[in-house]
């Protein structure tokens, strides 16, 4: 029964997921790199960048995955939405483009306070720059004031009103939160460092509570600006018993960060921003873009989709223990132990 | 400027920025997997201390390339909704399989960059072996791509619709191969020459130093290696055009009349009023021989066609002379280094040779830059060939004048910076 452009949107929303998860949170650590400040500003930077250094460039390619599998399976909402939101797109690339860049200079360049400073400061602002175009993209996405002409496919709205409007800048900001939540509570785990560990401790608290606000004022604009997402989100069957869950999770959450259990904390954050993106999928299907596009009147032939969901099965057997031997090296419990060691020789030499 | 204009003149830039970071990431991998072997099984420090180098000048090159090929996805719909529209779903499977190549790559990249001292040492090497063939094979997918855009297979069009999409079709369409074969020799090639010039232009004024002795060795072996191959790939591509696309042939050689026996241009200029082109030396019968293996084959020209559907003749014709000259300069250049390497029984570091190879560096850049405005170029005014003209494929959004500028601008930016810190900290003798 089910169709196949279901289970390719399926695998979209377990993407966009999963970048949200580690690639969001690659640009949660360049918004804390902005904010870095207090007498450890530079043990907090340094904790940043060995976090995301090996793991940034695999965690950005889910983002390519879902341009690829957007452009494939429902090619005429890639158009729709390229055309429509060409404004916030490329300011999110040129975010994208000064982010890793900046990154990879800082790391390489001499290691002079001026020159560290200065990419810093452009890593930092791109990574808070490319999660709220992200999420204006998104938010425009679910606001239903992108029309297109099913037949022809030519998008009917101008190229500023879907997206300068305080709606998709809602959900940007809620997304930018979002990271910036999912980047605090994984570093507090990065480091062995009890100072180190209060300073993320307080940064995710200040995140929590900011992803709680921007979740209510979303909602609240949402009565004007996404009225069909408003309708899934408060009227479906599912929906009461579905937002007492994420909340519950969400408060959890907060509660085991308060109470310093980390471990667990690392589990429910992602479990919370998980259920919120996942909420977002279910109020907006069937539309991929509200309210003209559905999944089913822009996908695909069979004959497209079915090689490619062989080919997504296929390379998802492939992916799973490259990902699992990146993670286990770089993110295992041995691998802390080994760094806290490092960080204090370096600390030595230094001194020195 | 006409919106068209910027959006060719965006797409365009774009890709030849990308390209250099692009066959960096392609072929890097090799030299690194090449140095660090030889250090399992010498244990000799050097190697180690190069494919450590070698790698720190990969990671920057790797994450320009990794940016600025998202940014190429997203301009796919950017400049070109309408052919992305209609062509997403017949060349959608090479895209995808890139996709995962480029995550192994992504993935053991940071294994390799990050993990010199956390995992094994043979985990180690496996690691830059598949960042080699995620490299690859990413490479080769999104030239697959590009060639169903020069010979679209795997569809048919009822009433303006396109139906009966068979992407595997469309994948194996009659360019792929070539193109894909000549463009990953070419990143071979192109880095190996490359690198063998930046440890060319340190061995002429430390003859001595073991470290650049072995980077040069490596690098040009690769390089002379790929360059040898290259000819036979690149006849290949020839008789393709030929048989696929007359018209683009017609340009590269500036052929005007449809001709039996037609001959081989060098040099020339076209004059696309008066339909001659002017000056060039021509070899008899040879571009009938090269294109169709018979000296009386009928070559077709330009007039074969309306003016509107040829593509900038001048253009074409120079960029392809240009290609052919740096190819065949780079194939003289490794020829000469392995007689000299043979007749005197070791490494080729006379000064003079070593400023030729100096001098070579940049020319496989060249000629990828040029080949791939031959391609692109030569296909206009086709999007798709003979199916969808680039006028129709162009986003309605005004004023792209703007976007172009700016990711020029951030390019030229980006452009800078690299060298600056390649300079600084890479292109350095090490400490031995």
């Amino acid at each position: 029964m089910l169709s196949l452009e279901f289970c390719i949107a399926c695998v979209m929303l377990i993407s966009l997921i999963i970048y949200m998860l580690t690639g969001g949170a690659d640009f949660g650590g360049g918004i804390w790199d902005l904010f870095a400040t207090g007498p450890r500003a530079k043990a907090q930077r340094s904790l940043i960048s060995e976090a995301i250094g090996p793991i940034w460039e695999a965690n950005h390619v889910w983002l390519i995955v879902i341009v690829v599998l957007l452009f494939v399976a429902f090619p005429v909402a890639f158009a729709a939405i390229s055309t429509a939101l060409h404004i916030p797109l490329t300011l999110m690339l040129i975010g994208i483009v000064l982010r890793g860049t900046a990154f990879v200079f800082r790391t390489y360049d001499v290691q002079s306070d001026t020159t560290h400073r200065r990419w810093s400061r452009i890593f930092a602002v791109a990574s808070v720059i490319t999660p709220v175009m992200l999420g204006v993209t998104l938010g425009a996405v679910a606001s239903g004031t992108i029309h297109v002409n099913v037949e022809s496919g030519q998008v009917e709205t101008d190229f500023i009103s879907a997206w300068f409007a305080p709606f998709p800048f809602a959900i940007g900001f809620f997304t930018l939160t979002l990271c910036a939540l999912l980047a605090a509570v994984y570093l507090t785990l990065e480091t062995e460092d009890p100072a180190l560990r209060t300073d993320f401790r307080r940064r995710a608290l200040i995140a929590a509570v900011s992803v709680g606000a921007m979740a209510g004022l979303s909602f609240v604009l949402s009565a004007d600006g996404a009225p069909a997402i408003r309708r899934g989100l408060s009227n479906a069957p599912w929906s009461i018993p579905f937002h007492i869950l994420t909340g519950a999770v969400a408060l959890w959450a907060i509660w085991t960060v308060w109470k310093r259990q980390f471990r667990l904390a690392r589990i429910l954050v992602p479990i919370q921003v998980t259920l919120i993106v996942f909420g977002w999928g279910l109020a907006q299907y069937p539309y991929l873009i509200t309210p003209d596009l559905t999944f089913s009147n822009t996908a695909a032939p069979d004959a497209v989709l079915r090689p490619l969901l062989i080919v997504l099965g296929a390379g998802g057997v492939l992916l799973v223990p490259a990902f699992w031997y990146l993670y286990a090296v770089f993110k295992g419990t041995a691998q802390r132990t080994r760094r806290t060691e490092e960080e204090s020789n370096a600390y030595q030499d230094n001194s020195a | 400027m006409t919106d068209l204009l910027a959006a060719r003149a965006q797409m365009a830039m774009s890709l030849a920025f990308h390209i250099i970071f692009a066959v960096i990431g392609i072929a890097m991998p090799l030299l690194m997997v090449i140095a660090e072997g030889l250090w399992l099984r010498t244990r000799e420090e050097v190697y180690l201390t190069l494919a450590k180098r070698w790698a720190k000048g990969t990671a920057i090159m790797f994450a320009v390339g990794a940016v600025s090929g998202t940014v190429l996805s997203f301009e796919l719909g950017l400049l070109w909704p309408n052919f992305m529209a209609y062509a997403g779903p017949i060349i959608g499977m090479p895209f995808s399989l890139e996709g995962f190549a480029f995550f192994l790559e992504a993935i053991f990249l940071g294994l390799y960059l990050y993990g010199w001292d956390r995992i094994p040492k043979y985990a180690h090497w496996f690691a830059g072996v598949m960042v080699l063939l995620g490299g690859t094979l990413s490479g080769i997918f999104v030239v697959t791509a590009n060639a169903w855009m020069n010979t679209p297979t795997g569809f048919s069009v009822v009433n303006g619709e396109v139906t009966n999409v068979d992407p595997i079709a469309a994948m194996l369409n009659p360019s792929s191969f070539s193109q894909t074969l000549h463009m990953t020799i070419a990143a071979f090639l192109t880095v190996g020459f490359a690198v063998a010039g930046i440890h060319a232009y340190f061995l002429r004024r430390d003859p001595n130093n073991l470290f650049h002795r072995r980077a040069f060795a490596i690098a040009l072996s690769v390089g002379g290696v790929f360059a040898l191959l290259q000819p036979i790939s690149g006849d290949i591509s020839a008789k393709k055009v030929a048989k696929y696309q007359p018209i683009k042939l017609a340009a590269m050689e500036a052929q005007w009349e449809t001709e039996r026996g037609a001959p081989l241009r060098i040099g020339g200029i076209p004059n696309e009023d008066t339909e001659e082109t002017r000056y060039a030396l021509e070899i008899p019968k040879a571009l009938s021989f090269l294109a169709h293996s018979d000296f009386n084959a009928e070559i077709m020209g330009l007039k074969a066609v309306p003016r509107e559907d040829r593509p900038p003749v001048a253009i074409v014709h120079f960029a392809f002379q240009i290609m052919v000259a740096c190819g065949i300069v780079l194939i003289a250049a490794g020829v000469l280094g392995g007689w000299l390497a043979w007749k005197h029984k070791s490494l080729p570091t006379q000064r003079w040779y070593l400023r030729l190879i100096t001098c070579c560096a940049p020319l496989g850049f060249i000629a990828i830059e040029a080949g791939w405005t031959v391609t692109e170029v030569g296909r206009q005014p086709w999007i798709i060939y003979n199916y969808m003209r680039t006028a129709e494929a162009v986003t309605p959004m005004p004023n792209l004048v703007v976007p172009f500028i700016g990711f020029t601008v951030l390019y030229i930016f980006l452009s800078i910076i690299v060298v600056i810190l390649l300079r600084r900290q890479i292109f350095q003798s090490p400490r031995l």
